[in-house]
């Protein structure tokens, strides 16, 4: 087996009884960049020099029994939005091309902490907005799994990575989908954890209300491994909160049988919005797993209809303000030759920003116009309450609530990646997660008839990541890895 | 032609304070004033990309004791929103501010005006930050952006349209300014751009209900210009209805070197500022037991230190409100008393001599240059008979400009009071000699001019003379002649 094959317990296993060492195992997979990045473009940058440089460190370190995390050593990278000291972090943007943050997110500070190797930056759609990539500024990313056969789909580098074996794991983040996506179009496991799990200090805010950074993990046990390293309550976010559990990987491998298990009906009986066959390789998956002896139950989630709204109106309100910021004065890119003020800031966010970011941020800034407010932002504040109490009410019945991730397979979320008004619908079933706060991920769960992975999205109680990654992990023993 | 007494002016005031923390509203950066441009500032200060605001729990309650203080209603639940707009010296193109649910809200301040009280209420106040300040460059076109203010935290204050007059308006002020530096809210030092006001004027004619429509002056940064911007404004606004013109809605510049405000922009066509909640920061419980902990922790406040000094000390009411007016005048005088010095006299010398060298000096009544133990040994060593009144005067300026203990000036330069008959009695007889005049006068019956042969004697003396010793000595030698 090729190392850059393995996943985080087995390279750590391997380390710690010296049968690789770090320098070696982050060379073979810097090497593996090497031999397929020219093929996906999952990464914006890489240091090579830095990771190595690391790499020796951190053996050092583990030698001299400084630090015992399974992490220790283990090559990872992060999406381009999460803050790198002395590291291009550039939401790949125009604007942001070549700003390098004086200072790392709490997310990187921890994984430091834990002997993480960080390799390099990963591509993503401009400033989150999207998971495929279309919008980069530098380039798209191609999912691993296209074939000569099949037409080509795009993913974000978050998973591409992983999947490829470009990284052990990343860290992606999360506002509308972005994680559960792009892992879902992988073949790999993404998590967006409950809204406060993780700090949001340095991830550049696209929806400050929704975002979320989470990993991007080969299996089940590495995302709780990774999500041990990076949350808590961080004094930087005074959203963040703690939780009493310090090991999600304790709660593996225990019996779920007992566990009710809910499906909202407005998902899978959307003939106008799934796609058959995703339909069928998610009651495929279900029907393997009621095999096993878990029990399904369908239930009705009224208000389902006013998500994609609620969630369109208040996070492109946030958005409106939170990329105000980028105007010429202090950092990021600036236009050149203008008359004056105004003349600088139409041009420089003219110049600097791409089509998704313009028509979210104009669309935001329409529906908090004082005009505007009272018909749109209001009300949906109000839903989006009533929206997380209905949520919240079925999880008090059900333990986990789980549905496709995307209604449609990756070839046709790529072929409308670059059409607002049909990719929008695609998020219905991520933003949920994200309007409520809840935890969601994404497990795989099959394949479709092109051949590329669809994953399986299953919603848990805020702050349960325990349970919500017991059930995970029992599903994906009965579901076999995607291959 | 004068009708200005058939109209009624009508005043609201949006105070801002700045707050007295020593660090910044959402990061843990100084707020010091000056210091090098960008030298108090971090990553957040900046707004960088990945920062976030932490919202500084002394700023809170620092409104909540603002909020006492001005009899305000505080509220159980509030929370922090978003005021967006462009301009360089916001650093994230939104200010955080708070928009629907203030901290605090209905209060009062009293004032006194011709002997009658009235209440002045206060609609809200708010916390929020300050922006940074532009620089413009002297060696070229372009402007610079310091961002050393940028998250300083402010409170604002506002009024509802209350006053009738630029003296209301100002005792307002006076009385605001007393209870933020009484409660140590802000130090309110207005030269440091730490207290401002935008000003809403309209008129109407005295017998119409409904008010004028208002105009606004933004960002008047001392009292001064605040009275001089509210006694033109209304001017201009009467003259524009008596000429038979109209007033509009609208934002207008005050030029306090020229004496008159330009029209900014129209209400109309005004900023959209999209207000919406801030999701960075989480809406902030206010539990009544921590009001009540700063409830118990306020200090006295002017209005009552004002009745004390009078019931206590028997100062005269005009005394005792400019005194308390400044916290640092009073704090000053109550340390004076504290080492000794007979209040009355005390009182005295600060209304007297004091005022009157804080104001030729240009100096801040906060940075008196000598210690309140320094005036209360003056007032010892006065009535103790060790120097004269004219001596003590001549003291007190050197006290002023050397920070000298008096009794170490009495000392070094002798300036004891001369009593010794010895001394005395050959000035007596020299002044008599030379002054035939007066002594003719004397010997008239015009006993003035003994007055005039005292001051001669204390000329010679250089001041020193025991008054009540020359005086006796002249009766004796002029009864002899
Ligand atoms: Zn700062």
């Amino acid at each position: 087996m090729k190392l850059h094959e393995l996943d985080i317990s087995q390279l750590s296993g391997l380390i710690g009884r010296k049968e690789i060492s770090v320098p070696e195992l982050t060379r073979s997979v810097l090497d593996r960049i090497s031999e397929i990045e020219h093929k996906l473009g999952s990464y914006i940058s890489i240091d090579e020099e830095r990771a190595l440089v690391r790499a020796s460190e951190v053996q050092e370190k583990i030698d001299k029994g400084e630090i015992k995390s399974p992490l220790a050593g283990i090559p990872m990278a992060v999406k381009d939005n999460i803050c790198t000291r002395d590291m291009t972090t550039t939401c790949a943007s125009r604007m942001l091309d070549k700003f390098i943050p004086p200072f790392d997110a709490t997310v990187i500070s921890k994984l430091n902490e834990n002997g993480a190797i960080l390799l390099g930056k990963l591509n993503m759609d401009e400033f989150a907005m999207g998971s495929t990539s279309f919008y980069s500024y530098f380039k798209k990313t191609k999912n691993p799994w296209n074939s000569i056969n099949t037409p080509e789909v795009l993913c974000e580098g978050t998973p591409v990575s992983v999947a490829a074996g470009e990284a052990v794991y990343a860290l992606g983040s999360d506002t509308g989908g972005s994680i559960r996506q792009s892992a879902s179009m992988c073949g790999v496991v993404g998590l967006k954890p409950t809204y406060g799990l993780v700090s949001r200090h340095g991830l550049v805010a696209c929806a400050s209300s929704f975002d979320q950074i989470g990993p991007v993990t080969r299996n089940v046990r590495d995302c709780t491994l990774v999500l041990n390293a990076i949350s808590g309550k961080d004094h930087m976010d005074s959203t963040s909160t703690g939780t009493s559990i310090d090991d999600y990987s304790k709660f593996l491998g225990k019996e779920i049988k007992e566990l009710r298990i809910g499906i909202p009906g407005e998902f899978i009986n959307n003939k106008g919005l799934l796609e058959e066959g995703i339909g069928k390789v998610f009651q495929d998956a279900v029907n393997t797993l009621s095999g096993t002896g878990i029990h399904f139950e369908e239930f009705s989630f009224p208000l389902m209809e006013y998500v994609l709204p609620v969630y369109c109106i208040i996070s492109y309100g946030e958005i409106s303000s939170s990329m105000a910021r980028y105007d010429g004065i202090k950092f990021g890119y600036r236009a050149e030759s203008c008359e004056d003020l105004i003349d600088l800031y139409k041009k420089t966010r003219g110049e600097g920003f791409g089509p998704e970011v313009k028509r979210r941020v104009i669309l935001g800034t329409y529906f908090l116009s004082a005009k505007q407010y009272e018909k749109y932002y209001k009300k949906a504040l109000k839903l989006r309450r009533a929206i997380t109490d209905e949520l919240e009410k079925a999880l008090e019945k059900y333990d986990v609530i789980i549905g496709p991730v995307l209604p449609v397979t990756a070839s046709t979320f790529t072929e409308h990646a670059g059409n607002p008004a049909m990719a929008n619908e695609y998020d219905a079933f991520t933003c949920i997660a994200n309007l409520t706060g809840l935890p969601a991920m994404s497990i795989p769960c099959g394949r479709d008839a092109m051949g590329y992975p669809a994953g399986l999205q299953l919603f848990g109680r805020r702050f349960r990541e325990d349970i919500l990654l017991k059930v995970a992990y029992a599903f994906e023993q009965n579901l076999g890895e995607v291959k | 032609m004068n009708r200005e007494k058939d109209y009624e002016v009508v005043i609201g005031l949006e105070v801002h304070a700045e707050l007295a923390t020593s660090s910044k509203i959402f990061c843990s950066c100084s707020t010091e004033f000056g210091g090098l441009p960008n030298t108090h500032c971090c990553p957040g200060c900046i707004g960088m990309p990945g920062t976030l605001p932490v919202l500084n729990k002394n700023v809170v309650e620092f409104a909540i004791r603002a909020g006492l203080a001005t009899n305000c209603e505080i509220s159980g639940f509030t929370k922090m929103d978003r005021k967006n707009y462009f301009y360089p010296d916001l650093p994230r193109a939104y200010q955080i501010s708070q928009y629907d649910i203030p901290i605090c809200k209905d209060g009062f301040i009293e004032i006194e005006i011709n002997g009658v009280k009235k209440k002045i209420r206060i609609a809200r106040i708010h916390i929020e930050e300050d922006a940074g300040k532009l620089v413009h460059d002297q060696w070229s076109t372009g402007s610079l952006v310091d961002y050393n203010r940028s998250g300083v935290p402010l409170i604002e204050i506002v009024t509802y349209p209350d006053m009738n007059s630029a003296e209301e308006a100002r005792l307002f002020l006076e009385g605001l300014k007393a209870i933020l530096q009484y409660t140590g809210v802000s130090d309110c030092k207005m030269q440091e751009g730490s207290l401002r006001a935008d000003v809403n004027i309209s008129v109407k004619p005295k017998s119409q209900e409904e008010l004028g429509v208002r105009t606004e002056m933004k960002n008047l940064n001392s009292f001064r210009a605040i009275i001089r911007a509210i006694e033109a404004e209304s001017r201009r606004q009467i003259e524009e209805l008596e000429s038979g013109g109209k007033i509009y809605r609208e934002t207008r510049r005050w030029d306090d070197e020229k004496g008159v405000s330009f029209s900014m922009r129209s209400k109309e066509e005004a900023q959209d500022y999209r207000y919406f909640p801030e999701s960075d920061i989480p809406p902030v419980i206010i539990d009544s037991e921590w009001v009540e902990e700063i409830r118990k922790s306020l200090p006295e406040l002017p209005e009552t230190r004002k009745r004390r000094y009078m019931e206590e000390y028997g100062l005269p009411a005009y005394d005792a409100e400019i005194i308390t007016s400044s916290k640092a005048l009073s704090d000053f005088f109550e340390e004076t008393v504290k080492n000794g010095a007979n209040a009355k006299t005390a009182s005295n010398w600060i209304m007297g001599e004091l005022l009157r060298l804080l104001k030729e000096k240009g100096v801040e009544d906060d940075s008196i240059p000598f210690p309140p133990v320094h005036l209360a040994k003056l007032i010892d060593i006065i009535e103790k008979g060790i120097i004269t009144g004219t001596i003590a005067k001549k003291v007190f300026d050197n006290m002023f400009d050397s920070g000298k203990d008096p009794v170490a000036i009495v000392d070094e330069q002798g300036l004891k009071v001369v009593a010794d008959t010895g001394t005395l009695l050959p000035v007596v007889k020299k002044v008599i000699e030379n002054n035939p005049g007066s002594v003719a006068d004397y010997k008239a019956g015009k006993t003035k001019a003994l007055g005039f042969l005292m001051g001669q004697a204390m000329r010679e003396t250089k001041g020193k003379a025991d008054p009540k010793l020359i005086n006796q000595l002249f009766i004796e030698e002029l009864e002899k002649l």
